[in-house]
């Protein structure tokens, strides 16, 4: 804009500044090249025929285009199952989290409750020491969280981060809109429904990304819980098994399960090319959301950044 | 409700005032209570809670035992970290990590924000944008798949390196020890630099674009514009971030170094956050790994506090 402003006024583009903006934009266009390329690469090396990617030299484009790899992930009843975890946890474990984190931000973003100090102070602390895995892991077990679904929604429950995000932004609501409703006899429950949460659609949809992209990322705490419970495994879980295998050994649980259930040669699958389509299947989802992301998640940095 | 408090008011004599008026006000504002106390109940319990359990690290802790039938042993796990040669290569591994990803994260990130910051284009800008912070959302073990591939036998990083006739035999980049800290820096540079890049650009927008048109018309350059107009509109967000990463040297991250991690880099992959999941999940040893974990903590509480003491010392305001 700068410049735009510049060559209005007369004086033009200096040779320094010509050889600038060229390297710049140079330098930029092969930053998006190597944010993209690996993405792209397991793209196509999902899409080619598994015993021809061994071979290699496979780049941006499938050399012997096959659905192949797609159906035999598909297949598995692993795969399936790790889905629909993925799934449920990162839709139910962001509906409550995200109506959790707007009651408390609400409450604590009335100027006049008795607590508002004390419940911020108590919730900001978690931010800057935790009591590390061993302790929280044996307090899992106290619980009987372990082997169970709900291991993945009750300890992420509320994020302080999040909170605070909220809060400013309901603290930034117009007073009056609260007053009148208090003048017209409304309970705080009332205008936390029918007020607030219509009018916090903004940052609601910032958080709510926040925490669908963490429960769908999550691999952890299934690595730590849940490991043996075969039918409470996610997607990212199974990845992350497929790539420790690949990398210790030369076949690995599913990748030869995969292996040995199709025997002739057209019908192949390798570890490799089972990794990439893994790959992609986990990270389609977030690649859908992103444009909604995109939108609202620098709204939601700069929002936590006031505070 | 309102009338009812007011004539309270009134009619209550002045002694009683402590718990009547406290009890009144927790009855006024029932519902706020009522929105707050079980998440509080929650925070207690699922976040303070587990601070009991480092009482663990003075015990020889035993999952079957009872509290009161633990063995104290004072220091003994925090004596075997420092004269064990295995902990004293984690630590060095978690300061080079940290130390490295800190330089490169702030470098390359600021580096991007001054970039896209003058670039004319507001369309490109975007695009660029868009790109860069895409990596940041996609889960780890998503890029650690990545970056195995890329760095594979077959991968590009060999191809483009034998191509251009850097090296003369493909590489097993993730199997040889030296190569990681650098890897890992790569990695976490590939995976948040758009999205580090986001505050610097916010902090940029900040400043005056009056002071960009009188460098102008003084005749500074590009680039002396952007050492004494945009670097120094910067500073105190530099500073404030500084601190804070400061306070978390220690935190060098567990994903990456565990999804990269293998046999035959573990001497310089493994840090304190591994080295616990090891301990303490896979060998059981609940008592040393929380030790470890403990002395992370409280190292990085020192460093945060000491950041913070030396920048409002240098005149630059700290965290709080």
């Amino acid at each position: 804009m700068e410049f735009w402003k510049l060559q209005k006024s007369g004086m033009g583009k200096t040779r320094e500044d010509v050889i600038f903006d060229t390297c710049n934009v140079i330098f930029l266009v092969l930053l998006c090249v190597v944010m993209l390329y690996p993405f792209l690469n397991q793209i196509a090396i999902s899409l080619n025929d598994a015993t021809d990617s061994v071979k290699g030299g496979i780049y941006l484009w499938p050399r012997e285009f096959t659905w192949n790899n797609y159906s035999h992930v598909f297949e598995e009843a692993a795969v399936i199952q790790a889905i629909i975890i993925s799934v449920l946890r990162t839709l139910i474990g962001t509906g409550v989290g995200l109506l959790c984190t707007a009651m408390v931000a609400y409450a604590i973003a009335q100027p006049k409750f008795m607590f508002k100090k004390s419940v911020t102070i108590i919730f900001i602390m978690t931010m800057y020491f935790n009591g590390g895995l061993i302790p929280t892991f044996l307090l899992m077990k106290e619980l009987q969280l372990i082997g169970t679904f709900w291991v993945y929604i009750l300890p992420t429950l509320i994020s302080a981060f999040n909170l605070i995000i909220m809060r400013s932004f309901i603290e930034g609501l117009p007073k009056s809109i609260f007053e009148s409703a208090r003048i017209d006899g409304a309970g705080d429950f009332r205008i936390f429904f029918k007020i607030v949460l219509p009018l916090s659609l903004p940052v609601l949809a910032t958080v709510a990304l926040f925490v669908a992209v963490f429960q769908w990322n999550q691999w952890f705490d299934v690595f730590l819980y849940n490991s043996s419970n075969e039918h409470l495994t996610t997607l990212q879980y199974e990845l992350m098994k497929i790539l420790q295998n690949s990398s210790t050994t030369s076949s690995g649980d599913m990748a030869s399960a995969f292996a040995n259930s199709s025997d002739s040669g057209s019908n192949q699958v390798t570890p490799k090319s089972i990794q990439a389509t893994m790959t992609i299947v986990a990270s389609v989802p977030i690649i859908l959301v992103y444009p909604f992301l995109q939108k609202y998640f620098v709204k939601g940095m700069t929002l936590g950044a006031v505070k | 409700m309102q009338s009812e408090t007011t004539s309270d008011v009134l009619l209550t004599p002045k002694k009683e005032k402590g718990l009547k008026a406290f009890l009144r006000k927790c009855k006024q504002q029932q519902t706020l209570l009522l929105m707050t106390i079980p998440f509080v109940i929650w925070v207690i319990i699922f976040k303070y809670l587990p601070i009991w359990g480092w009482t663990m690290a003075f015990q020889d802790f035993k999952p079957a035992l009872r509290f009161s039938e633990q063995e104290w042993v004072a220091f003994k796990h925090f004596l075997f970290l420092f004269t064990d040669d295995r902990f004293l290569g984690v630590l060095r591994n978690t300061l080079a990590q940290s130390i490295i990803n800190l330089v490169l994260g702030f470098v390359t990130a600021i580096g991007l924000a001054i970039l896209l910051n003058e670039l004319s284009n507001i369309k490109f800008k975007r695009v660029v944008q868009t790109i860069s912070y895409l990596p940041h959302f996609l889960s780890w073990v998503v890029a650690a798949a990545l970056v195995s591939s890329v760095l594979s036998i077959d991968g590009i990083f060999n191809d483009l390196l034998t191509s251009l006739g850097l090296i003369k035999e493909d590489i097993l980049w993730l199997g040889v020890g030296e190569y990681f800290w650098g890897i890992l820096g790569a990695a976490e540079t590939w995976k948040n630099v758009g999205w580090n890049a986001i505050i610097y650009l916010a902090a940029i927008s900040m400043i005056d674009q009056e002071q960009y048109e009188a460098a102008k018309i003084d005749g500074a350059s590009r680039l002396q514009r952007i050492r004494h107009i945009t670097i120094p509109g910067m500073k105190s967000v530099i500073v404030v971030l500084l601190i804070m990463n400061i306070g978390y040297i220690l935190e060098s991250g567990f994903e990456p170094q565990y999804l990269l991690g293998n046999g035959m880099n573990v001497e310089y992959s493994e840090n304190i956050d591994v080295f616990v999941i090891k301990y303490g999940i896979s060998m059981f040893n609940f008592s040393l790994a929380t030790a470890a974990g403990i002395f992370k903590t409280i190292i990085s509480f020192i460093f945060l506090i000491a950041a913070n003491s030396f920048s409002k010392k240098m005149g630059q305001g700290g965290l709080y």
